[in-house]
């Protein structure tokens, strides 16, 4: 027999200034199978609790409802009260009486009609309800990190200096991402090869670390805890462990034309390369695309050349299956290419660039050697013009966002330029100077006051060619509010981080959300900036937002101990809210027939078989059987089974049914 | 397909040259523009800094006549009156309880539902399909395409990709022979009404525009607005005591260029009109 406990929460006034409260809890006591009912102004509080417990115990209820708030806000709260009670805790449900009621409806009899409602109908789904117990997983304690720029870099060394394995994949040659191309980085001007290379040599030498270059996930199945995932190692056409990194091949290779990708097409490399002197594997790859044998069938001289006979030319892709417990996501950003701001002539002339590729020229491991020298003649410019917000904070042609990196990076490039050329000018056209970080409103202070960088409040509204210089014309906003027009030998465009452009392809393989722009969405903007929406799925770094490097690095940390906290159990427990296959006594067994169709239709491949055999061994049915560990009850399988023998655990058809029936029954 | 025709006052009274050479050159394509009856101001310049409901029922009103008249599509070939009919059309049909305002006062049925045309989206879709069979004389010039402020803004309703580059009129005068010049002027302002009230601004701002252009080799300057033509042509005095030179560029209307190219005559395209006289015989 059913005693069921019902308990309605005001939520401060939440609810009661709508519903009345002590009227839902009257006539909820009058209900069939109702031993207790009652209403308090906080339930989820201690004493709210307390009175729950007392309730249980003094009652011997063995059902509760609670009346109050989202299942997502408060559900586990009120679950753990029963069970500390002594009652099993999926006997414990919730009427939602804020968000489905007091919160869209007016104060009015008709509100209160609908909490009584609400709160019958959970009434007849518990009678239904049986106790159901946590399913255990077990954890592979084994973490993917997707994207070895400085996010991926440190969550992958935090997590395996906690002692779990990691897996670090990478797309491009050499992992560094965005970082090692940058000069001296905000707002300490330290250099940036110096701070990141002895971590990438760490990352490679960790004995926890397995670092996949040239790779990418091609799939990723499962859940968290157990997610299994593809990745495609791209063919480098090298034998890794023959090739001894002489760097033989790259000097030879007769294909020597191609704009090198991490000196932004201000530099030159081979078919056959590493992407930078300090490239961590130091080993070089064959791209293919470039490559004069691949492409006409003639050359070779690389696999000549070799002193070890590294060279493969008939490597293929291979796909290599994984097994991992967790995921983090460090893939990074983009930045725009300014092709679209016809006005500021990027592409047409050629010292117009942008701030990436100011770093390769202001790096000492750049093309110039970090001389700021243009790139159309190589002449020391005596003036250079930044455009902060180029495609940033532009509704009609760029992006609405604010790129927050560039302000303080354009303060750096001016500052950068005017200690390499004393004598020169700088200018930044600017929308407003966004500073806020430790150190950074004194770091662009520093570049006004002290390195007289003369930032000018304005937009420029066209940049062209005269006389061998560059025109730019903007407007100076503040004082003068005039037009301006500077003559400069050099532009740099502050151009917009946006996502990758593989990001929402990567986002959709793995069932993660993203934003309207692409970035990677967290669970939540305040409470959970690390997560994602998918369990055991986790972000780091610029792939979320656009953010600098501590920042960057403050999220791969958070990440990372995230991954640790799971990696800390050994089995996870689960909702058991799952599917499950009807057995009843012999002879029938289950009214399961074997026809399969709930395992074509599961989409998480969770349905297997059972062969039931008699006691000589003998099969003498087949039938379906759901994987724990795999469903997520999401319930296609029930549609879709046609002797009803399917079932979702806590939300069976018989109490599906019960709760619609009861709501039907409205007086 | 019927095809209205607004000229609003400019193509009446200052730049009768560019209604001469855009009727002649449609009728060498064998298409007819249908002037729409009892047209009115178009409400350019004043009214929409004073007055917003007036603002919109101005054009509006002649928007209402040409679908009374069962236009397909209106042309509407001064720059200023194109925005301001375009403008009122984009607004009443974002902004319901407005239209219904503004019908109200209008007193005729109102659907908001033309398509109105540009003299360069007129010439695209029209004009251009047929140049092949019509050039005759091929410009061979370098010119300089200016397209001013109006014809390609604003870039919410134009749904221009390239408002601060167009590219629309370079490619007609290329299809006409000529050589249109990669000049970085093409979206400068000309001074607009500072015509009347302040030439010097315009002698200022256009002769800026007129160096540029003959600096860069132009032989012609190609326009699409009276605004323009006007303060780049009569305004030359201005410009030439502000540059302290004597520019001779000619400024000539794209439909002149085009009815040149036609192999109609000087003064079936209007060119005698002008205050700088054109000769395009001068090749590079
Ligand atoms: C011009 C410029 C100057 C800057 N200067 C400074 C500065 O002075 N100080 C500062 O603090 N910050 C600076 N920044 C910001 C800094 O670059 C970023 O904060 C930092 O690079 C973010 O690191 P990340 O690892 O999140 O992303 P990234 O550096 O973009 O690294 C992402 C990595 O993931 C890889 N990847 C991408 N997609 C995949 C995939 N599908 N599979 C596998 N791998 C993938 C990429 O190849 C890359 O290696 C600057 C940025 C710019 C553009
Ligand atoms: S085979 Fe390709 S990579 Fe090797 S040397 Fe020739 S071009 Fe370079
Ligand atoms: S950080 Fe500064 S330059 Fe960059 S988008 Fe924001 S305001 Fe513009």
């Amino acid at each position: 027999m059913s005693k069921i406990g019902v308990f309605i929460c005001h939520c401060g006034e939440n609810i009661s200034a709508t519903v009345d409260v002590a009227r839902v809890a009257e006539a909820a006591g009058q209900l069939e199978g109702v031993a207790f009912s009652t209403d308090y102004k906080y339930m989820c509080s201690d004493p709210g609790q307390t009175m729950i417990k007392q309730a249980i115990k003094e009652n011997g209820l063995n059902g509760v409802v609670v009346g109050s708030c989202s299942p997502r806000m408060h559900e586990p709260t009120f679950r753990k009260a029963c069970q500390e009670a002594g009652l099993n805790p999926f006997m414990c449900e919730m009427a939602n009486l804020r968000e489905h009621c007091s919160w869209v409806h007016d104060k009015s009899e008709a509100t209160t009609q609908k909490a009584i409602d609400l709160v019958r109908t959970l009434v007849e789904k518990v009678k239904l309800n049986k106790p159901l117990f946590s399913i255990q997983v077990p954890v592979t304690k084994t973490a993917l990190v997707i994207g070895g720029g400085i996010a991926g870099i440190q969550a992958s060394l935090d997590i395996a200096s906690a002692g779990h394995q990691v897996i670090l994949v990478e797309k491009d040659p050499s992992i560094g991402g965005h970082m090692s191309q940058l000069s001296e980085t905000f707002p300490t001007l330290d250099c940036s090869q110096c701070i990141l290379t002895p971590r990438m040599v760490e990352v490679a030498q960790h004995p926890n670390i397995k670092l996949m270059t040239y790779a990418e996930l091609e799939k990723l199945e499962g859940s968290i805890g157990n997610f299994k995932a593809t990745i495609r190692k791209k063919a480098k056409s090298i034998d890794e462990d023959l090739c001894n990194g002489c760097g033989t091949c790259t000097t030879k290779c007769p294909t020597k034309k191609i704009p090198s990708e991490f000196n932004t097409g201000l530099g030159m490399r081979t078919a056959i390369y590493v992407p930078f002197p300090q490239a961590v594997p130091n080993k070089p790859v064959i791209d293919k695309e470039n490559c004069s044998y691949y492409q006409k069938g003639k050359c070779k001289v690389c696999e000549k050349v070799c002193p070890t006979g590294a060279i493969r030319f008939d490597q293929e892709d291979e796909l290599v299956e994984l097994e991992v417990g967790a995921v983090v996501i460090a893939t990074g950003f983009d930045i725009m290419q300014p092709s679209g701001f016809p006005e500021y002539g990027y592409g047409k002339y050629k010292d117009v660039i942008t701030g990436l590729q100011f770093e390769r020229l202001a790096s000492a491991s750049g093309p110039t050697l970090g001389e700021i020298r243009r790139p159309s003649d190589g002449k020391i410019p005596e003036k250079i013009v930044f455009v902060a917000c180029a495609g940033s904070r532009d509704p009609a042609k760029g992006v609405p966002y604010c790129s927050k990196i560039c302000c303080m990076y354009t303060a750096k490039h001016a500052m950068l330029y005017q200690h390499k050329v004393h004598h020169g000018k700088s200018y930044i056209f600017y929308m407003d100077i966004r500073a806020a970080g430790k150190n950074y409103e004194e770091f662009v202070r520093r570049a006004i006051v002290e390195d007289e960088v003369n930032y000018i409040r304005g937009r420029v509204s066209k940049v062209y060619e005269e006389n061998g210089k560059l025109i730019v014309k903007g407007v100076d906003t503040l004082l003068s509010a005039k037009p301006v027009e500077i003559e400069a030998d050099m532009v740099v465009l502050a151009s917009a981080a946006v996502a990758n452009p593989g990001a929402e392809a990567l986002a959709q393989k793995m069932h993660v959300s993203y934003d309207s722009y692409n970035f990677f969405s967290e669970a939540h903007p305040k409470l959970k900036p690390v997560e994602t929406n998918t369990a055991g799925i986790f972000l780091a770094g610029a792939c979320q937002a656009p953010k600098d490097i501590p920042e960057t690095v403050s999220q791969a940390s958070g990440a990372a101990s995230k991954v640790i906290i799971l990696f800390s159990k050994d089995e996870l427990s689960r909702d058991p809210l799952i599917a499950v296959v009807n057995r009843s006594p012999a002879p029938v067994f289950s009214t399961c027939v074997g026809c399969f169709m709930c395992a074509s239709a599961c989409p998480y491949q969770a349905i297997g078989e059972e062969l039931i055999t008699n006691r000589q061994g003998k099969v003498i049915k087949k039938v379906a059987k759901v994987n724990p560990g795999l469903c997520q009850g999401c319930g296609t399988c029930v549609a879709f089974c046609r002797s009803k023998s399917i079932d979702i655990q806590g939300y069976s058809n018989e109490q599906m049914c019960a709760e619609v029936i009861a709501l039907l029954n409205h007086e | 397909m019927k095809i209205g025709f607004y000229p609003g006052c400019s193509l009446t009274g200052s730049s009768r040259e560019y209604n001469e050479s855009l009727l002649a050159i449609a009728k060498e394509a064998g298409i007819e523009l249908v002037e729409i009856n009892d047209w009115n101001c178009c409400g350019a310049t004043a009214a929409h800094n004073l007055n917003k409901e007036l603002s919109l029922s101005l054009p509006a009103r002649n928007l209402a006549i040409a679908e009374s008249e069962e236009m397909d599509e209106l042309v509407v070939p001064c720059a200023a009156c194109f925005n301001r009919l375009v403008m009122t059309q984009h607004e009443l049909s974002e902004k319901k309880d407005l239209k219904k305002v503004i019908s109200e006062k209008l007193q005729m049925p109102f659907k908001n539902e033309i398509r109105i045309l540009n003299v360069l989206q007129f010439l695209e879709k029209h004009i251009v399909p047929r140049l092949d069979q019509l050039v005759k004389s091929p410009l061979e010039i370098d010119v300089a395409c200016y397209y001013g402020c109006l014809l390609v803004r604003p870039q919410n309703v134009m749904k221009s990709e390239r408002f601060e580059d167009p590219m629309s009129m370079d490619t007609i005068m290329q299809k006409l022979g000529a050589n249109p010049i990669d000049w970085p002027f093409k979206t400068e302002c000309c001074g607009a009404g500072f015509s009347i009230s302040k030439t010097e601004i315009v002698g200022e701002l256009s002769g800026k525009i007129v160096r540029n252009a003959t600096g860069r080799g132009a032989k012609a300057i190609v326009v699409a607005c009276p605004m323009c033509h006007s303060n780049l042509d009569m305004r030359r005095p201005a410009i030439d005591s502000y540059l302290n030179m004597k520019m001779d560029i000619p400024v000539i209307y794209i439909t002149q260029a085009i009815a040149l190219a036609m192999g109609l005559t000087p003064r079936q395209a209007g060119i005698q009109r002008h205050f700088v006289p054109v000769n395009l015989t001068v090749n590079r």
